[in-house]
């Protein structure tokens, strides 16, 4: 029998019954496009944050003042004050791949100007800061070593506390503002990046000199971050390894002494932030290859329903000279062919619905073809595998008991 | 004598029951090529399970049975399959076409079975179904289902299916059961002209009426021959339905 006939007589069976072949596909059909939307929508976020990581600068890494573990008492990364301004100096001279060094001191407090005020994150650092983080100046620009040196009265702010305090941004340039009581006068407004990785606004901070910062406004002589980018092209696990090593030695960190630093680089950094969509995904995706094989069942439960219904049918066929192997090869064609339409149709449906997702539910979603080539895939080995127990039987029918049967 | 059917103390013996069940009992005969043979016998005789077994639906526990020379016997299922496709043409009393499948398509579908090499091209197999079709006078009624034609014409439709792969045996299991007596004579017309273009005929029936169209009667009884012998005074299609017709005008003045 000609393989084009088989396909013909199995589409023409399917189409007899319009709605059973609807509603068997069905399952498949959700499974399918669950597939596609779920791990689209886990691509989107994930490229989403891999975006938001990038615009961190390149190569940058972390260096955090850690959770330190003294008498019992442990405080939170960045809240020990074990990093100094001579770690980062000594960094600079030791770890020759580092292309900048940036010490920074972080805090939270309110701003003010003239009548309006502002509840922010202070960012203390040095110029190189924003070079390693890629910040842009709207109108003027960063301060200077000097600034650095004299811990001078100056600072540069992010768009949304320009928003806060001025109403319009670009009226900020030159304005002075008090923090704690001391003013500062704004020489540069940051360019607009959005929200970083964790969701937080990035432009909703203030940066001044880090020796500013921790004598004037947080009255601390330690750091809490040291920010630095190492040269194109470095290996960047090496120049983590480097960067603990130096400051192990001068931490003296060995023994039973925890370390009193963490240093992340951008690439931990966006596992950490990806980890969670990650589950999600798995979790979606477990659900979408439950749905398929559920799908599959009810091909299976048709089929069976099928042969049943069709016992005449099959015996006129064996009686005139059908061989068992043609049976076998008719009905399991119909439920491949009947899984593969159903695969086809969850394509389109999970296509369509993530297009829906992402214009109007406004979340990322990243189609690739992978996923759709596996669902697919699946949808076909679905039809193979629960499409052959009742092509079997089928075959294996008596031709008079078959002829006889009402 | 060229035997087309040679059987050599053919048995069949059913072990379902609790008592096994001898349904044809050491049957020995030969039907020659170019006859048409009417079976006959009440239900239980054996002429179904006969049936059956000249056709390659089902195998004698005993006994040798030679179609075309060839012993069937021992066949796998496959050949089997392959035996009914090319050397056997079925008609049943059901007609048992293809629902919702036009005539044309019911005709050609011994063909998409035929697992010799020699096969034809779409083109001439629709061509052949066609021509099949025209000889049993339905051509016009090619595209057809089942649904939309008479008892009459599906037989019709049937017969000309039978006939696809050039038989050498057309099985017809109570052809006219399902008709009435004039589309009876019709049908059996058929069968006599296609007697005489040569193949052979093989009939169950239990009617004396219809078994007279056959050349020959062969009656079972307890899964044995009881009687064989040749039609005295055959009746002929053509003649039966003039028959018909007066009976009819005499009916009507």
């Amino acid at each position: 029998m000609k393989f084009r006939v088989i396909i013909f007589t199995a589409i023409s069976a399917l189409f007899r019954n319009k709605m059973r072949t609807l509603l068997t596909a069905l399952g498949l059909i959700i499974g399918v496009a669950a597939v596609i939307v779920s791990v689209g929508m886990g691509n989107g976020a994930k490229a989403q944050v891999m975006a938001q990581i990038a615009s961190m600068g390149d190569n940058v890494i972390l260096i955090f003042a850690g959770s330190v573990n003294r008498g019992g008492m442990t405080s939170g990364a960045g809240g020990a004050g074990t990093l100094t301004a001579d770690d980062a100096m000594a960094l600079e001279r030791d770890v020759p791949a580092l292309e900048l060094v940036s010490p920074g001191a972080t805090g939270g407090s309110r701003v003010a100007a003239g009548n309006q005020n502002w509840s922010t994150k202070i960012y203390g650092a040095s110029p190189e800061y924003f070079d390693i983080r890629r910040w842009t100046f709207t109108q003027g620009g960063p301060f200077t070593d000097r600034d650095v040196k004299t811990s001078a009265k100056v600072c540069v702010i992010g768009n949304t506390v320009a928003t806060q305090l001025f109403g319009e941004p670009e009226l900020s340039l030159g304005q002075t503002i008090r923090i704690k009581k001391v003013p500062f006068t704004v020489i540069g407004l940051l360019g607009v990046k959005g929200a970083d990785a964790r969701g937080q606004d990035q432009d909703d901070t203030v940066v001044m000199p880090y020796t500013s910062a921790m004598k004037r406004v947080m009255g601390t002589k330690t750091l809490s971050i040291i920010n630095v980018s190492a040269v194109h092209g470095a290996n960047i696990p090496v120049v983590v390894q480097q960067i603990t090593d130096v400051l192990n030695q001068r931490h003296h960190i060995g023994g039973d002494r925890d370390a009193d630093f963490k240093v992340l680089s951008q690439e931990e950094i966006a596992q950490m932030a990806t980890a969670t969509s990650k589950i999600m995904g798995l979790l979606l995706t477990i659900v979408a290859s439950v749905s398929l094989v559920i799908g599959g069942i009810g091909i299976m439960n048709i089929m069976l329903v099928s042969v049943t219904e069709r016992t005449r049918e099959i015996g006129i066929r064996m009686a005139i000279g059908a061989r068992g192997s043609d049976i076998l090869l008719q009905f399991f064609i119909e439920a491949i062919t009947l899984s593969c339409l159903g695969g086809l149709t969850g394509i389109a449906v999970g296509l369509g619905s993530a297009n829906l997702v992402s214009n109007f539910a406004g979340m990322p979603v990243l189609i690739t073809s992978g996923p759709i080539l596996l669902a697919f895939g699946v949808s076909a080995l679905v039809g193979v595998t629960f499409g052959f127990y009742p092509a079997i039987k089928a075959s294996s029918l008596d031709p008079i008991e078959a002829l006889r049967y009402e | 004598m060229d035997a087309i059917i040679k059987l050599d103390h053919l048995e069949k013996t059913y072990h379902s029951a609790e008592t096994p069940v001898r349904a044809v009992r050491a049957v020995s005969l030969e039907i020659a090529r170019g006859d048409f043979v009417a079976i006959m016998g009440t239900s239980g005789s054996g002429k179904s399970t006969m049936m059956n077994i000249l056709g390659c639906l089902d195998r004698p526990t005993g006994g040798t049975y030679l179609l075309d020379g060839v012993d069937v016997s021992g066949l796998s299922r496959n050949e089997f399959a392959d035996v009914r496709n090319r050397k056997i043409g079925f008609v049943f009393q059901n007609f048992n076409l293809l629902a919702r499948t036009s005539a044309l398509d019911n005709v050609k579908l011994p063909m998409l079975y035929n697992h010799s090499g020699s096969k034809l091209s779409g083109k001439a197999q629709q061509d052949k179904a066609m021509k099949t079709l025209e000889m049993v006078g339905i051509g016009k009624r090619w595209d057809h289902t089942p649904s939309q034609l008479s008892g009459g014409q599906q037989q019709r439709v049937a017969i000309a299916r039978s006939l696809i792969n050039d038989p050498v045996l057309l099985l017809a299991d109570e052809p006219t059961g399902n008709l009435d007596t004039r589309t009876s004579f019709d049908i059996l017309g058929i069968f006599q002209r296609l007697n005489d273009q040569g193949i052979t005929v093989i009939m169950v029936t239990h009617e004396n009426d219809v078994a007279n169209f056959a050349k020959r009667i062969i009656i079972m009884r307890d899964g044995k021959v009881r009687s064989d012998v040749q039609v005295q005074q055959r009746s002929i299609a053509e003649v039966e339905l003039k028959k018909l017709e007066a009976e009819k005008d005499d009916d009507d003045s």
